[in-house]
């Protein structure tokens, strides 16, 4: 053994470097390219386009001005708001329904006929009912995110394992010591998942209710430019709002994987 | 006799099949009663009968002279498949735990409790470990500890050891043996393993399959204590065995 590796050694490939760039080299190279079509076929004072450099100075000025800071809270907050709300509605219904199989069959086709309704669609009643601001957006965040918490919920609680609701009941113990102590935390690795799902859906639909009719957050800034005729800023706000989503579902993943990274491999 | 349990003309059928017929078993306080049959012939179901999980279609079953109807605190139920009557998100001492909050234990007391329940069944080093990171043989034995907890008077085991290899059975047999014998407590033990049966037994009531019926009843008229070497090579133990083994075969073979 001991005579063996260093005959191994020159044999390896070079030593990895510390980060591997090779994911940065197809943005790298659209943005490259981008550059030089805009060179090309842009003019600098275009309405409907803008070129990658235009785009960076636009994006450091509104990071640094706080536009973004501000603008990112808004609707974090209320895409947050609209999750703690749905998702908490969502899952003492996901729990409840899938406990007591009577609960489910009365509500299953009501469940079926409102969780594909589109969150837009929920637009113009929730401006009647709560006009303009964080109310509204809120509304049909939680509106939204009930659906996919509830139906996961309620799968991971049909799930819990027979054997032990019958060591539960050789205890004796109470329908609440059931829930808390087997149904729950048996549940909890697959409610979380529903719950990371919910928060990237409640991001998406918060920007959209922005977009669309909301005047705050980051889809009213996107809106903004594009009405002011800045392009440069509206791709700005996209770069953001992109970057934005994925640290929002890395967090979430990193939340998960902390919490029961060691669990899930030998629980299931 | 001092009898704790006692079955009178249980039957069960289920969508029409007749599963258990006109059962009949009396046993007394501290007795060791193995059961044992061909696959399929109901000993579960006998069992779960007792643990108060299902109903007898007639018949009743007797606890302390009161009819089952419900699980009971004072009967604990050793399941053969412990990998999932563990919960598997909490260690040992969680485990252990859950029986005694059931119990109503004072939280004060969980620590002592725990620690004595580990130890008995030699698992004192392992209560910080959950069971996906303990062997078959520990994670019965955690069973085992957590139905203790509940200081049962009637001790319900399904094939306790079938899953485990063989010197982790024999050493789980003897610890179930003293335990019993320490405990006074009534054993009820369900196994497909003849020579199990009569090592660990005071009787083995053999069943018949369809309808599960008991075909005979063996008295184990076996020294205590038991020991893995002498008893098995006994002469009685010897002779109930070749009884057992024929009257087994003769049984099922018709
Ligand atoms: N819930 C149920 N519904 C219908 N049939 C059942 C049910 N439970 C058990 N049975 C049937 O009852 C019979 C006895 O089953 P049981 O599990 O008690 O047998 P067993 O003696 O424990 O077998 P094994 O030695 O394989 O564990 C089987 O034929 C089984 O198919
Ligand atoms: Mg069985």
């Amino acid at each position: 053994m001991n005579q063996a590796a260093p005959l191994r050694q020159p044999i390896r490939a070079a030593r990895p470097l510390p980060v591997d760039l090779r994911p940065f080299l197809l943005p790298l190279a659209v943005v490259g390219l981008a550059e030089v079509m805009a060179l090309l076929f842009v003019p600098a004072d275009s309405f409907s386009l803008a070129a990658p450099h235009q785009i960076a100075v636009e994006f450091a000025r509104m990071l640094v001005d706080g536009t973004f800071l501000v603008r990112t809270l808004e609707t974090l907050g209320a895409a947050m708001a609209g999750l703690a709300l749905g998702g908490l509605l969502g899952l003492a219904a996901g729990v409840m329904l899938g406990l007591s199989e009577a609960a489910d069959k009365v509500t299953s086709m009501t469940v079926e006929v409102l969780r594909p309704m589109p969150p837009t669609a929920l637009i113009p009643l929730s401006l009647l009912v709560f006009g303009f601001g964080l109310t509204m957006e809120i509304a049909i965040v939680a509106f939204t995110t009930i659906w996919p918490v509830l139906v996961l919920g309620r799968a991971a609680v049909r799930e819990t394992e027979p054997r032990l609701m019958e060591v539960a009941k050789v205890l004796r113990m109470s329908f609440f010591r059931r829930l808390t102590r087997i149904v729950i935390p048996g549940a909890i690795p697959r409610i979380f998942v529903a719950f990371r799902l919910a928060a990237a859906i409640a991001l998406i639909v918060s920007v959209t209710v922005e977009i669309v009719a909301n005047p705050r957050g980051l889809g009213y800034g996107m809106m903004l430019s594009s009405q002011a005729l800045r392009p440069a800023t509206a791709f700005a706000f996209l770069v953001w709002i992109a970057i934005v989503g994925w640290g929002f579902n890395r967090v979430l993943i990193l939340v998960e994987r902390h919490l029961f990274g060691g669990l899930q491999g030998d629980a299931r | 006799m001092d009898r704790v349990i006692q079955f009178s003309n249980v039957s069960l059928a289920i969508g029409g099949r007749h599963i258990l017929d006109d059962i009949n078993i009396d046993i007394a306080r501290g007795e060791f009663v193995a059961i044992v049959g061909p696959s399929g012939c109901g000993k579960t179901t006998l069992l779960r009968l007792l643990a108060g999980l299902a109903a007898p279609s007639s018949g009743e079953i007797l606890l302390d002279g009161t009819p089952v109807r419900a699980p009971r605190q004072d009967v604990a139920v050793v399941f053969q498949d412990y990998g999932k009557a563990l919960l598997p998100w909490r260690t040992a001492s969680g485990n252990i735990a859950l029986a005694l909050e059931a119990m109503n234990v004072p939280r004060d007391q969980w620590p002592a409790r725990i620690a004595e329940l580990l130890a008995t069944m030699g698992l004192e080093r392992d209560g910080d470990k959950r069971p996906g990171e303990m062997s078959g043989g520990m994670q019965q034995r955690l069973q085992i500890a957590r139905c203790l907890a509940q200081q049962p008077g009637v001790l319900l085991m399904d094939e306790p050891f079938g899953a485990l290899d063989a010197i982790t059975r024999q050493l789980l047999q003897d610890e179930v043996l003293a335990l019993a014998e320490r405990t006074g407590m009534t054993v009820f033990f369900v196994t497909h393993d003849l020579e199990e049966a009569i090592y660990l037994g005071n009787r083995v009531v053999a069943l018949n399959a369809s309808p599960g019926r008991v075909a005979r009843t063996f008295p184990i008229d076996l020294p205590h204590p038991r020991d893995q070497l002498s008893t098995r090579e006994h002469p009685t133990f010897l002779e109930l065995r070749h009884d057992l083994f024929s009257f087994i075969k003769g049984g099922t073979g018709k």
